[in-house]
């Protein structure tokens, strides 16, 4: 059975998640400034924006398949600003590296970006998100066209890279990264037909 | 709008209690008014009712006791606060999470202990829980402690010298290195009963020392820390304190000091020989392959903007005390 929700209902909705979105954060370096994060509130604020932005990705590929599992269309309305959150938790976890971390050492900064291959792939993943954010208006969706989807297609490379990238930054504890791959590589098996015309358009004919 | 300004001198709220009592409120609260119901709900049937829902959380904290010491000179750098010293840890048997050992460890049963010292000795023995506090003079000495992961603190360790122990064993000629071993007891441990908890390491934890490394006088057994015995987390309720090395060599909850012939096996050495070597001493000129270890940060008092960058110096700034052991040794291929 479809479920279907109000037109009306929606804008309260969005509110809801904007402030189940932002009520963290906003929490979060509260409890930083007055150092009540634990000893090392650096690590924690890096920490917690990262997995956030992980979170925020994942539950942006899962609404898709759960509007036409559920047969929720109105889902999709909220798909969007979903993407955007994820956008300013990875920004946010890239300026608490930037800011607390290496305190503003630039050279160091740009050092450890091209150095180290794990922040390379999180950087890498942070610049294709930044281009789906900066395209998401709808002005410039119709603008693009055809090329819109294509680009935003770009999201399954973001969220492998983040994973990737969140699994090469750990000492030893890889299981969670791993919880994130299945997940990850589960929300792809819903895709698995515009995964596989991708790869027959690929193959020579 | 009021803006009140503090400076880092101020005492906080959280200043005022008295330790004493800070660390007995849930006995205190226990004896406020709640006998009648008190003496139903003993600690283990309070135990059980928190295994129900799978909770590891332990029925009373970990008592520390006060040590007597001879104390250290002061020390130019400023401490890292007691509280962030023992709620920041990686004590990987009691959680891979750096808040985790402080709440999974408070159950955690020291006494009776045994460590044994075996191997190419003509003396092995072994100390109780008792000896380890009664056997050699106790002295505080503060140390920086540099993490791999590029963070720091400075700790007053309350302990002994391990070439103290060491001469009391009197190594045989055949005696290089020292084998370190922590306690392995899944019952009492989490993370060794649970690979995820564990952060996937085989336990129990190994490390080692060459023999001229464990004579210097700065390799310190550590019993105590902020004039107390050691809490479980810092690994109580004696460890290896190495401060020219990465803070993964100063193993915790010892149980064995082996003397060996050959280098041992140590543990984040078998897991990735690529990134953590056997010698592990600071270096800010050999980047660990994911990280610079030129820098690190400075764990103090303050908030998110108070945590300060600062370089790192060779063997921790001990140089002048330990450069002597690695004359001639390439300390980019032995890191």
């Amino acid at each position: 059975m479809a479920i279907t929700v109000s037109q009306k209902a929606i804008p309260y909705l969005k509110a809801l998640v904007h402030l189940a979105a932002l009520y963290p954060i906003v929490n979060l370096y509260y409890q930083a400034i007055n150092d009540r994060l634990g000893a090392d509130p650096v690590e924690a604020v890096i920490h917690f924006t990262g997995i956030g932005a992980i979170n925020l990705l994942l539950l942006s590929l899962s609404i898709s398949p759960a509007a036409k599992f559920f047969k929720i269309g109105a889902l999709i309305h909220f798909r969007r600003m979903i993407g955007l959150y994820a956008f300013v938790y990875a920004l946010c976890h890239i300026l608490n590296f930037l800011s607390f971390e290496v305190q503003f050492d630039l050279r160091l900064f740009i050092d450890e970006i091209f150095e180290r291959p794990y922040i390379t792939v999180g950087m890498t993943a942070f610049l294709f998100l930044t281009a789906l954010a900066v395209t998401s208006m709808a002005k410039i969706r119709r603008k693009m066209k055809k090329n819109w989807q294509k680009l935003h297609n770009f999201t399954y490379l973001i969220v492998l890279l983040g994973v990737v990238h969140f699994y090469w930054s750990v000492k030893s504890e890889i299981i969670e990264p791993l919880i994130y791959f299945a997940l990850y590589v589960m929300l792809m098996g819903f895709r698995h037909q515009k995964v596989r015309g991708w790869i027959k358009k690929r193959r020579p004919q | 709008m009021l803006i009140k300004r503090t400076n880092r001198s101020d005492s906080k709220e959280c200043d005022v209690t008295d330790e004493k009592i800070y660390l007995n409120r849930r006995e205190i609260v226990k004896n406020m008014g709640f006998l009648g119901a008190g003496t139903l709900l003993t600690t283990t049937a309070a135990a059980s009712v928190f295994d129900l829902f799978g909770d590891d959380t332990p029925p009373a904290l970990f008592k520390q006791t006060n040590l007597e010491f001879t104390s250290d000179k002061p020390f130019a750098e400023e401490l890292t606060p007691e509280e962030k010293t023992i709620t920041h840890n990686n004590f990987y048997e009691f959680g891979a999470q750096k808040n985790q050992p402080a709440e999974l460890g408070q159950g955690f049963k020291v006494d009776p202990w045994q460590l044994k010292i075996s191997g190419e000795v003509e003396k092995p023995f072994t100390l109780d829980y008792d000896d380890l506090y009664s056997s050699f003079d106790l002295e505080e000495r503060i140390y920086r402690l540099r993490c791999v992961e590029a963070w720091s603190m400075v700790v007053p360790w309350i302990g002994f010298s391990l070439a103290d122990l060491v001469k009391r064993a009197k190594p045989t000629s055949k005696a290089k290195y020292l084998a370190f071993e922590t306690l392995y007891d899944p019952k009492q441990m989490p993370g060794q009963r649970n690979r995820r908890l564990g952060g996937g390491i085989d336990y129990p934890y190994l490390e080692g020392l060459r023999i001229d490394e464990a004579m210097n006088p700065l390799a310190l057994m550590s019993v105590g820390l902020y004039g107390k015995t050691l809490p479980p987390q810092n690994g109580a309720p004696i460890r290896l304190v190495v401060p020219w090395k990465y803070g993964f060599k100063s193993i915790k909850s010892v149980v064995g000091i082996k003397f060996v012939e050959k280098q041992p096996s140590t543990t984040w050495n078998i897991l990735a020989p690529n990134e953590y070597g056997f010698y592990a001493n600071v270096n800010p000129e050999v980047d660990h392959p994911r990280w610079s270890q030129a820098s690190e940060r400075r764990i103090t008092t303050g908030g998110i903007f108070a945590q300060n960058r600062i370089a790192t110096l060779p063997f921790n700034g001990y140089g002048d005390q330990v450069a002597g052991l690695y004359k001639g040794m390439n300390l980019r291929k032995l890191y």
